[in-house]
């Protein structure tokens, strides 16, 4: 720890001690005074794929682009799978939609899985503050077995599911510009529908245990990035929770239908990217309401809060209690967990209801076309958000120009602000209160974005706190 | 095969052999059931013996000798698969690989390419030298077919597939040694080649991801070779 006692404006950075690729790190602005002034979490997002897809064939890209990611690579597939449907610009077949639809519902399930049992739930049950060391997973299956052994289950069955579509491999091929390149088979449906039951059951389990325990955080629902903004994401033509296909809606804080039915393919009329100065991070915001008061969030919470309803019964039982949270919409992070797990509910049912229609079985799956068109842009719902596949390619089908906006970018404007909240709770002139990295470790899972430390196995997120004078000198630090 | 040939006898790994004096190395070994690793050879097309993946020792000479071009002879004792062969084996698909860029992960090959396959055949773990990492172009000027020439390893099958057999001459080499590239007609866009019949000949024959099908997702392109032997055949009977 490094100390210095005259300052005037300082800055603390909160960095990640892992050397994977995609880690965050937080830094935090002190003002003269020493007094929080401002905080933003930075995020290595990802740079250079348009330079590594110029020139291939477009539709390489779905598989190129799983590659992207390791941990979501099912969303980017779908996603970049629809923007070059957008090139062959011709129908795909409604059995191919609906396949895809699974597997991605199978993706959401599984993620969010992860994110609320094995990365969330020790902090519910074992505490905030108790021993970073043992609030993990590994933690959690000795003081709750039963709650460890669910979430290992329940995303289990989703991974099962992505397995039994996709075949087994990490990356799967399965879909394709088009369509997908194998029909479903009855055996595997029957497989899948099998499942669902039990991942149903261990769901609405999580979520009724849940609801018990949500007094006990009253301060965090208080103080997690709970504060006014927008709220983004796709929802079906007739105003249900959709994750794959449907039209823009933005919701205000009060949840009211600022705009509605907007054509993906416009996403550029509504998204504005800022460019933070000091930042290699983009900061989209809502275009219409300009930088930064058009500060969105994407994700479960988003989700929920700009439908009408989410379409499967009990879902929706579920969403009209979550929706009196609030009188308008619902505005804390700490809701994010609430909204994973009906999230979860609703794509198991949903998967349910897809696989028992007779047309699931189908074998036109695939549609072949050439280049049609020269621009594609696929939007999907990934489990964190909004994601954004964008292409151009030249008149033989190679790609020129890219762009790919993610979940953890959409929220970021939100989470810098989260961050700043709590740091102003927490950091007092030039010494870091204790509790401070167990809170903004917290705000951060509570957007669960894609990180690879925030979704590292063992739990906990490896974090540096450091606290920095205007000239770079570092005033205090804190590691785990 | 006017005349009568001699018959000869020799050894493979120990083996007692005997064959026919006009025949490869590489011809008497897959006959009776012994591998030696090929990639430029394709039985149907003329032997060029670029590759030397299928070098083989014969005791007595110091060179190594690649099989698919070298004749056998009477009391030779050749050793197929010795130490040494492995270790300049797996060099060779080294250099290729560190040639140019072949992400098996994302190719539309993989799963289904003879280079691949090899590399896991031989057991070629790491790559010892450094990569290039070319900035080489795809045409995808073709109706229906995409050259990709980061995955191309020059073996010249298609060249030959193209002169040989439909008798179009489209693909050619251009330039030497590490900038040699395939090119179709006057290195012009192969969409607008003016021999280039369409066959698909040279798709097939392609060991890699270097010729395909437009389309292809990643390790949807198998190729079928099935048609050159009979091709071959066919016209040894009538010409
Ligand atoms: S051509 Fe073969 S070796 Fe090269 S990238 Fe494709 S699969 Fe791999
Ligand atoms: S394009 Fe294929 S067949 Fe032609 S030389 Fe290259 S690797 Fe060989
Ligand atoms: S196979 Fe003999 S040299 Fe290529």
């Amino acid at each position: 720890m490094a100390k210095r006692k005259a300052m005037s404006k300082q800055t603390l950075v909160i960095n990640p001690v892992t050397r994977i690729e995609g880690h965050g790190k937080v830094t935090i602005q002190l003002d003269e005074q020493g007094k929080v002034a401002d905080a933003r979490f930075h995020v290595t997002q990802i740079r250079g794929f348009e330079k590594l897809c110029e020139g291939r064939p477009f539709y390489e890209m779905p598989s190129l682009m799983a590659r992207i990611c390791g941990i979501c690579p099912v969303s980017h597939l779908v996603a970049s799978a629809k923007a070059c449907d957008a090139i062959l610009a011709t129908r795909i077949p409604t059995t191919a939609v609906k396949l895809r639809t699974v597997l991605n519902l199978a993706q959401l399930v599984q993620s969010h899985a992860l994110s609320f049992f094995h990365l969330s739930s020790p902090d519910f049950l074992l505490g905030m503050d108790s021993d970073p060391a043992r609030r993990n997973i590994f933690g959690l299956a000795e003081a709750h077995p039963k709650m460890a052994r669910d979430g290992v289950r329940l995303r289990q069955i989703g991974q099962q599911i992505i397995e039994k579509l996709a075949g087994k491999r990490i990356h799967p091929a399965w879909v394709v510009a088009g369509g997908v390149n194998e029909p479903l088979a009855v055996e595997t449906r029957d497989q899948i529908l099998a499942v669902l039951p039990e991942a149903l059951q261990i769901a609405t389990g999580a979520l009724d245990w849940f609801k018990t325990v949500l007094d006990q955080f009253r301060e965090e629902i208080r103080t997690f990035a709970n504060f006014p903004t927008y709220f983004l994401g796709l929802v079906s033509p007739t105003g249900e929770l959709e994750h794959y296909n449907g039209f823009f809606r933005v919701v205000d804080s009060r949840g009211n239908i600022v705009a509605d039915k907007l054509d993906v393919l416009n996403y550029a009329d509504i998204i504005g990217e800022a460019c933070e100065p000091d930042s290699y991070l983009k900061s989209p915001y809502y275009k219409p309401r300009g930088y930064p008061e058009g500060i969105y969030r994407v994700g479960p919470l988003a989700r929920l809060n700009i439908a009408d309803r989410c379409g499967t019964p009990r879902a929706d039982q579920e969403w009209a209690e979550f929706r009196e949270l609030d009188r308008g919409a619902v505005l804390s992070s700490f809701y994010y967990h609430y909204a994973r797990l009906i999230e979860i509910i609703y794509g198991i049912e949903r998967m349910e209801q897809l696989l028992q229609a007779p047309d699931i079985l189908s074998k036109h799956v695939r549609a072949f076309a050439g280049t049609n068109n020269p621009e594609g842009i696929g939007v999907t719902e990934a489990p964190r958000g909004t994601l954004i596949h964008h292409y151009k390619v030249d008149d033989n089908g190679l790609i020129v120009w890219a762009n790919m906006i993610i979940a953890t970018g959409h929220n970021n404007l939100a989470l810098n602000r989260g961050v700043l909240q709590v740091a102003k709770h927490f950091i007092n002139g030039t010494k870091i209160e204790e509790g401070m990295l167990n809170r903004v470790e917290a705000v951060v899972r509570a957007f669960d974005p894609c990180l690879s430390c925030s979704t590292h196995a063992l739990g906990q997120m490896a974090l540096q706190v450091q606290l920095l004078a205007p000239d770079g000198e570092v005033l205090d630090e804190l590691r785990r | 095969m006017s005349q009568a040939v001699r018959v000869i006898t020799l050894t493979m790994d120990g083996r007692e052999i005997s064959a026919r004096g006009d025949q490869t190395v590489l011809q008497v070994a897959r006959e009776n059931n012994m591998y030696i690793p090929t990639l430029c050879h394709l039985t149907g097309l003329a032997r060029v013996g670029s590759c030397r993946l299928c070098l083989v020792e014969v005791k007595g000479i110091n060179k190594l000798l690649p099989a698919c071009v070298t004749r056998v002879e009477e009391g030779w004792e050749v050793s197929l698969n010795s130490e040494r062969l492995s270790k300049y084996r797996k060099s060779i698909l080294e250099l290729l690989f560190s040639e140019r860029n072949h992400v098996c992960a994302v190719c539309v090959s993989n799963g289904h390419c003879e280079l691949q396959t090899l590399a896991q055949t031989l057991g070629m773990t790491h790559v010892h030298f450094a990569y290039r990492y070319p900035r080489l172009a795809v045409d995808g000027s073709h109706d229906r077919f995409v050259v990709d020439h980061n995955r191309c390893i020059l073996c010249t099958r298609c060249v030959r597939v193209c002169d040989e057999i439909e008798g179009a001459h489209t693909w050619d080499l251009l330039g030497r040694g590490v900038n040699a590239q395939v090119i179709t007609d006057l290195n012009q866009p192969w969409g607008e080649s003016d021999t280039c019949t369409g066959c698909g000949k040279c798709i097939n024959v392609c060991p890699t991801g270097a010729l395909v099908e437009k389309g292809k997702s990643v390790r949807e392109m198998t190729k079928q070779r099935q048609f050159l032997p009979y091709l071959t055949l066919m016209r040894e009977r009538r010409w």
